[in-house]
């Protein structure tokens, strides 16, 4: 999931690598006791079953890489939004709420709403009706076979990267909440092996699933994890309103700076997000959240495998309407575990004090240094505050054994479906794009099957790899996420000029992509957010221009890298032959016939999901204004 | 082809919900001072457990129709018409 990342990029950072996490911020210990364990075996059940159930359905690889496209778009429309809904997400989002206030909000309100009903609304159809089976082979049927490769090795490398960052944070999160910590003393096994153990675990589960149902197996697996999300988190917000006096007690705890989303955007230096509100909506509600959710196969790969074309443009739509909401349940809890009185001593059941740190603020601990167990400071010497345990710390605050169970189902559930979401997208795009492609084309369809489900091995093995890097080399994973970044920030304005515009050519697309990734590392390169160091961060060719916050930065980053591909495609494009109409059908907007309405109730047809998901947005936005 | 996900759902719910109600109906309440005093495995429990049976019976519904919808169309080429 790297798209989202530039918000919770600090999810995964310097907290490695601590193998033996002695010292910790983290004060109690905690042992999950018998009734946790029966939930979280009643959901392990659930979903391996799903996958066994579904193996004898997959005989084609059609069945297997696009659950036969026969998804019926409720399904589907959860699944495009879970498959979102991982790692980074979950914690991530609490973590910023706690950082940044209901401000955060802003990552799903500009930064997917628009978005989600732009391609449902406008690009579905070709993305659907063109019958490719993956995005990068509608590349190469609108472009050519270079764009498509271009496309296809770097989403292959990035989804395996994603898996690996996922099954890195579940690792963390196990040992860090000390899960399994109980049972390996019983069983007389050193608690370092924990990690590894997470981490074998979490992909054994992920494969086994993915290995026998595909597609079909994730997708199922997305809509149990929304609707256990749901059950975890929901009574978790409500207890926190109410113990902080509902939204009026949070607003007068917190202050204005927390608790409006648009107010103090006119600049910068007035707003926690460190962002002014052009740099907002252009950068994230446009560039990144159009060139996310408009051109990701992890998440188009869900309404491809709708059952018919209307269902395929329903699918983001439906999906939005909880997208809408779930600032209320993941962002929510962060900012009341900053509200809360600072307690150095929380009540806890089977609780023991082992560190006498300086408090943390509300119930969110400080930031400890692995090796040295000092707390780590900021640079004007205040200790930092580990925000990614925001939402832990909210689970174990409020939650007696039982409904920690569920919590923690709900968690790991998150972060199995962030990694199966990338498994399932890496073993398609791999085996249609890459293997059938370039390697072995003209195979038998049981070949490429078998092709799919060999992939999903050497994937998660792949993953594993990765979440070892993610563990041992955590320089490596930062400079990764930001090559990511620079390849992911033009892909819109390829998408949109090819979409809308048929004199856009091969070779121009191809260009483009190049020259906006180019200007994306020039951009970054020459500039640096207050307060950082040159290097990772940026101004390493020499620092021009100082961005107020990282984030501005990033959105600034796409802002450029957007507009010179968007230029130099359509430059490349006039001096380059023009491609055959003919060849064009279905797949550019003006040679395409509009696509036949299905008779639908009229609240069920795309445009009028569109019209309330929008009006429920702006209404969400003037009320949090 | 696959499954109809109401189904399983519905039962991962009923499952769920039992669980946290007979939990929460023999547990201490001394536990759920941390709670605020809520009950929440018992008042939550029922709420999964009512989702749990509204998506069973919707699949069941759904099973229904679909049987219908096959054997419909099957009986004008039976032999005798």
């Amino acid at each position: 999931m790297y798209a989202p990342s530039f918000v919770s990029a600090d999810f995964c950072e310097k907290r490695v690598p601590h193998r033996n996490r002695i010292a910790s911020g983290w004060k109690e210990p905690y042992r999950v006791t018998g009734i946790d364990w029966l939930i979280l075996g009643l959901y392990f059940a659930f979903v391996l079953g799903i996958g066994v159930a579904l193996k004898g359905s997959m005989k084609t690889s059609t069945d297997f890489f696009l659950a036969g496209r026969a998804i019926p778009a409720w399904v589907a429309g959860l699944a495009f939004m879970s498959a979102n809904l991982g790692a980074q997400e979950v914690i991530g989002m609490g973590a910023s709420g706690a950082k940044y206030g209901i401000a955060t909000s802003h990552f799903y309100w500009i930064g997917a709403i628009p978005a989600m009903v732009f391609v449902g609304l406008f690009m579905m159809p070709f993305y659907y009706g063109s019958r490719a089976r993956s995005v990068p082979e509608y590349l190469r049927l609108r472009f050519d076979e270079k764009t498509r490769g271009l496309n296809a090795i770097s989403f292959a490398i990035m989804t395996i990267f994603s898996s690996g960052i996922s099954m890195y944070a579940i690792a963390k999160l196990i040992q860090t909440l000390h899960v399994f910590d109980g049972v390996f003393q019983r069983l007389g096994l050193s608690s370092s092996w924990i990690f590894d153990f997470a981490i074998l675990i979490s992909a054994i589960v992920v494969l086994v699933y993915t290995f026998l149902g595909g597609l079909s197996s994730a997708i199922y697996n997305e809509v149990l994890q929304f609707f256990l999300i749901v059950a975890g988190f929901l009574p978790l917000s409500y207890l926190g309103l109410k113990n902080v006096g509902g939204w009026s007690g949070l607003k007068a705890t917190l202050g204005p700076s927390y608790t409006h989303s648009w107010a103090g955007m006119s600049h910068a230096n007035t707003n926690r997000l460190g962002v002014e509100w052009f740099g907002l909506a252009m950068g994230l509600g446009f560039v990144l959240s159009f060139g996310y959710w408009c051109t990701d196969f992890l998440v188009i790969q869900r309404a491809m495998a709708a059952k018919s074309m209307s269902a395929a443009r329903r699918t983001p739509l439906i999906g939005a309407f909880p997208k809408m909401l779930f600032p209320f349940l993941v962002i929510l809890p962060g900012l009341i575990a900053i509200a809360l009185p600072t307690q150095p001593d929380v009540p806890l059941h089977a609780r023991v004090v082992v560190s006498a740190q300086p408090p943390g603020r509300g119930i969110i601990p400080i930031k400890v240094d692995a090796t040295s167990g000092q707390p780590m400071l900021d640079k004007d010497g205040k200790p930092q505050l580990d925000y990614d345990l925001a939402v832990p710390s909210m689970l174990l605050h409020y939650f007696p054994p039982g409904m920690l169970g569920l919590g923690l189902t709900a968690l790991l559930a998150s972060f199995m479906s962030g990694m199966a979401g990338n498994v399932t997208a890496f073993n398609t795009v791999w085996t249609y794009d890459i293997y059938q492609s370039y390697i072995r084309p003209g195979a038998t369809d049981a070949h490429y099957l078998w092709m799919g489900r060999a992939s999903t091995v050497f994937g998660i093995a792949f993953s594993i790899a990765a979440a070892y890097m993610a563990n041992r080399f955590n320089n490596i994973m930062d400079m990764l996420q930001l090559v990511f970044a620079f390849v992911n920030a033009p892909l819109f304005a390829t998408f949109l000029l090819g979409m809308f515009w048929k004199r856009t050519t091969g070779h121009a697309a191809f260009t483009g992509l190049l020259a906006g990734t180019a200007a994306a590392a020039i951009h970054h390169g020459l500039t640096l957010p207050a307060g950082a160091v040159v290097g990772i961060k940026g101004g390493w060719l020499a620092v021009t221009h100082l961005y107020p916050s990282e984030m501005a930065q990033n959105f600034w980053t796409a802002i450029y890298a957007w507009s010179t591909c968007f230029v130099v495609t359509i430059v490349v494009s006039l001096m380059t032959r023009a491609p055959e109409e003919s060849k064009l059908v279905g797949l550019v907007y003006s040679l395409t016939p509009k696509p036949e309405e299905e008779p639908l109730a009229w609240y069920a047809r795309p445009a009028s999901l569109a019209i309330m998901v929008l009006a429920g947005t702006v209404l969400l936005n003037i009320i949090f204004w | 082809m696959g499954i109809d996900i109401r189904l399983p759902l519905g039962i991962l719910f009923l499952l769920l919900g039992s669980t946290l109600i007979v939990y929460g109906a023999v547990s201490d309440a001394s536990l759920y001072r941390q709670s605020l005093g809520i009950n929440v495995n018992l008042y939550w429990g029922v709420v999964l457990l009512a989702f749990g049976a509204l998506m069973f019976t919707l699949s069941r519904r759904g099973a229904r129709a679909e049987a219908q919808a096959k054997n419909i169309p099957q009986s004008p080429r039976s032999p005798g018409h």
